[in-house]
């Protein structure tokens, strides 16, 4: 039941106008495939590695179907038809391909239904590998989950991803439920994932498969110790969405940003790239059970808060539909808001927390991803301190999901270990202290708050019947989202898409929207946490910390560490957990 | 000068806490250390040796069991020279946005052609933005909106080569480059790249070179064969203003008046 009062004629008339907006650009969507996609389907069916100049081997075959003119065919349709032809398994011919001994060119076309045979167990053991780690993720969230939203979301980003490991070990132990591992700059402009581990990055560690499996394991180890799950976010977004989308489901990431517009409006990438990549990518967050985190605070780093927020609105709408249309579930949707007004404004506080809780009306069922402030933090660490517990104030009241931990050092440096803990303690803080105060708010009928949230959709729902009326695609152009106008010819990567040709072949997007679809395909992950979530909320104890669970829990499956990437599927070994019983441990025991 | 009734003497400043020369300061720090009594032991013995005296671990907690983190306060016993203090400013006037157009139609008499871009793999066009785009920022408007400059903004994740090609291609005036990401240095190694590039191409003695950035500052700017380094806080307008009048200063048309 939402605390304050909306239009909800408006909420319905914005989300007519969001699926029109989807529908004008479902047509290419349909009938495109990207480089990215195509490299993404041979990862899902095991092929990884480098060539001896260190290019993944995935854009070696592309580039070869590319410049032979068949990638319009689906590239799973040449390796099938190899397969069918050499009797050798889809690693094997990719193999051969890339060394130069067998030419995609001169792969003569197999029968259709042979190459649907030949690829089909192949692909069935990619998607059995996926399922098996979102079923890990599940029974890990069901044994060790004692964390109520809104989960502490932290960042890391020193460039080595075993400095990386050291410093979520410690914000995990300081109370962070979740750890992101920001990318190093300008990744999202390369046309290829980077391989293997590595220990140099700007801005950021660079997301490798390898390296998502490093933090991974040593999240797992250091959720077993507090006995917490702590939950692990990376980028699919840029050129690669795809890819990264497919290398986050097989290393058991949580999380992963990924926004159908920010890469055109922020990185200039092609428009019609990124609509088609969204797709496929969202369709392996689906299947993989990953909760989307969408970009809409970036609307806000230069446009003013107050004046601009029907733009976030706007886009939360855009993206919420284009996620459903890739079998993501409300409760997978985590959109994104900000609280980034100018703190000399009166009332700011006010207008800040209207539109948390207008959000949260309008999306009932999505884990809000709230970002903290960070245009106005000036360097002054103390008053930024301030400010980051007004914003984890506005975050519990309003029932935020996911919070971005705001920290004091915002704008001077990638924080240091101590402003993550400072941050931490910050919001466990205010989080502890004020946990229940929201469910005693109602907000006056006819107050100044209904009415700035009614303006804002009001507003935004304008302006997506405007954009719904001209096509996304023109709206881009004309400058309608954050002030940037993008060409629909421009931008990185248009290169890459590639028109579909008859009888296109690609096992993939079929088997996830049909097992997605099944009543059966239920995400467990969230039934549990919505009840957690409500018997959390029927306990109207004053001591609200849930104690963990310190007793051993069932054998579960435990993750081998991947040997030989090529044969991604066939590692689903089963054993049981070491499990490490004991408390919290944590920060100042 | 005095403060609090007492003669201050410039040539030893130190920090002032609730007294006049007590040296007291604050600060934090964590060590990679588990706490207890060594460890704010080892925080005082390590504060010492900066140079405070009566160190005063007032609060120490434990970060994962393996680092502590400490709010220290202590008296400084170093002093510094004010009246040696020597910084070089990027000098210029301050003038409105009317003012600056008004310049710029009187003493140039044509408009002023800028480029700017995020160059290197940085991806922050937030600096750039401010400064450039219409809309500007703190309810200032950008260069773009002033119509006596004609400005270029580039974007993020320019190559050095091309803002240059730009800059010939328009004959800008000014070449303006903003930077945000300072890990390991990276943006000295693109600064220092694209001042050669700019004499390399034959072009120096023609634009203003100009740096902006969070970590930016006109030290920095000179040392690097700048013209000037704009840092925090930054206006459109003071960017603005220093281009009409070096630019002016340079074509002999306007001195800056001698200070009083």
């Amino acid at each position: 039941m939402s605390r304050i009062n909306l239009d909800i004629s408006l909420v319905e008339r914005a989300r007519r106008a969001a699926r029109g907006i989807a529908d004008g650009i479902e047509p290419d969507i349909n009938a495109s495939t990207t480089t990215t996609i195509e490299r993404t389907v041979l990862r899902l069916l095991g092929i990884n590695g480098i060539d001896e100049n260190g290019v993944p081997l995935p854009n070696v075959i592309v580039e070869q179907a590319q410049a032979a003119g068949i990638l319009g065919d689906g590239i799973a349709y040449w390796i099938g038809s190899a397969m069918v032809h050499e009797g050798q398994s889809a690693a094997e011919v990719a193999r051969r391909i890339a060394r130069g001994d067998l030419r995609l060119e001169e792969i003569h076309p197999a029968d259709e239904k042979a190459v649907r045979e030949a690829i089909a167990p192949e692909a069935a053991r990619m998607c059995a590998h996926i399922k098996g780690r979102r079923l890990e993720r599940e029974r890990l969230i069901e044994e060790l989950d004692a964390a109520t939203p809104p989960y502490i979301y932290i960042i890391v980003a020193t460039g080595n991803i075993y400095e990386d490991v050291t410093q979520a070990k410690a914000a995990a132990k300081c109370g962070a439920d979740i750890i992101a591992v920001i990318r190093s700059t300008a990744q999202s402009l390369l046309d290829y994932v980077p391989y293997g581990p590595t220990t140099e990055g700007y801005g950021g560690t660079y997301a490798t498969q390898a390296n998502f499996r490093i933090m991974r394991q040593a999240l797992d180890e250091v959720s077993r110790e507090l006995g917490r799950y702590i939950r692990l976010v990376n980028y699919c977004s840029g050129l690669c969405m795809p890819e990264i989308a497919a290398m986050g489901a097989m290393e058991r990431l949580d999380m992963m940003l990924n926004d159908a517009m920010y890469g055109i409006l922020f990185r200039d990438i092609n428009m019609r790239r990124t609509f088609v990549d969204q797709r496929f990518s969202r369709m392996i967050n689906a299947y993989a059970g990953v909760v989307i985190n969408t970009g809409e605070d970036n609307y806000l780093t230069t446009a003013d808060a107050y004046d601009h927020a029907h733009t976030v609105l706007a886009s939360q709408f855009i993206n919420e539909e284009l996620a459903l249309r890739s079998g993501l579930r409300p409760e997978q949707i985590g959109l994104g808001h900000a609280f980034q007004m100018n703190p000399d404004m009166t009332d700011g506080f006010l207008y800040e927390l209207a539109q948390a809780e207008m959000a949260r009306a309008i999306f009932p069922d999505a884990p809000l991803k709230y970002m903290p402030p960070t245009k106005y933090m000036t360097g002054n660490i103390f008053k930024g301190h301030l400010m980051d517990a007004m914003f984890n104030l506005a975050g519990v009241i309003s029932g935020q999901t996911i919070q971005l931990v705001g920290v004091l050092t915002e704008h001077i440096h990638t924080p240091f270990l101590q402003d993550r803990y400072l941050a931490i303690e910050n919001a466990k803080y205010i989080m502890n202290n004020a946990r229940h105060l929201g469910r005693e708010i109602s907000y006056r009928a006819g107050g100044e708050m209904e009415r700035r949230a009614n303006e804002v959709l009001t507003k935004a729902t304008a302006m997506l019947e405007q954009v719904a009326e001209i096509g996304l695609m023109s709206a881009i152009s004309q400058g309608m989202f954050a002030g940037v106008k993008r060409d629909p010819r421009g931008g990185r990567g248009l290169d890459g898409v590639v028109k579909k040709r008859d009888g296109y072949y690609n096992p993939f997007p079929e088997i996830f929207m049909r097992e997605l679809s099944s009543p059966a395909f239920s995400p467990k992950l969230w039934r549990v946490q919505a009840q957690a979530q409500a018997q959390a909320q029927a306990k109207t104890k004053t001591k609200t910390k849930t104690k963990a669970k310190v007793e051993a829990p069932g054998p579960m499956q435990a993750q081998a560490p991947v040997e030989s990437q090529a044969q991604a599927g066939e590692r689903m070994d089963s054993g049981a957990l070491p499990h490490v019983a004991g408390g919290e441990g944590g920060c100042g025991r | 000068m005095t403060v609090s009734g007492v003669n201050l003497d410039l040539t030893r400043v130190r920090p002032y806490g609730d007294t006049l020369d007590d040296g007291w300061v604050q600060m934090s720090l964590t060590l990679p250390v588990p706490s207890g009594p060594e460890a704010t032991r080892a925080a005082e013995a390590l504060c010492e040796k900066m140079g405070l005296d009566d160190v005063r671990v007032v609060y120490s907690r434990d970060i994962a069991g393996t680092f502590t983190f400490f709010v220290v306060y202590g008296k400084c016993v170093h002093s510094v020279d004010f009246t040696a203090i020597k910084v070089s400013k990027v000098n210029m006037r301050h003038m409105t946005f009317d003012e600056i157009n008004e310049f710029i139609a009187t003493c140039i008499g044509r408009k002023i052609v800028v480029v700017a871009a995020c160059t290197g793999s940085d991806a922050h066009t937030v600096g750039i933005d401010a400064i450039i785009n219409m809309k500007g920022y703190a309810g200032e408007y950008g260069l773009e909106r002033y119509p006596w400059f004609v400005a270029y903004n580039l974007g993020s994740q320019v190559p050095n080569e091309a803002l240059v090609a730009k800059a010939i291609e328009v004959g800008a005036d000014a070449i303006l480059v903003s930077q945000v990401v300072t890990q390991k240095n990276v943006h000295i190694d693109n600064l220092t790249n694209l001042a050669e590039l700019v004499e390399a191409e034959g072009i120096r003695d023609k634009v203003l070179l100009i740096m902006g950035g969070p970590r930016i500052d006109h030290e920095l700017a000179v040392e690097l064969g700048y013209d000037a380094g704009f840092g925090p806080g930054t206006l459109p307008s003071h960017v603005g203003a220093f281009i009409a009048q070096e630019l002016a200063r340079r074509m002999g048309v306007w001195a800056p008046a001698e200070k009083a």
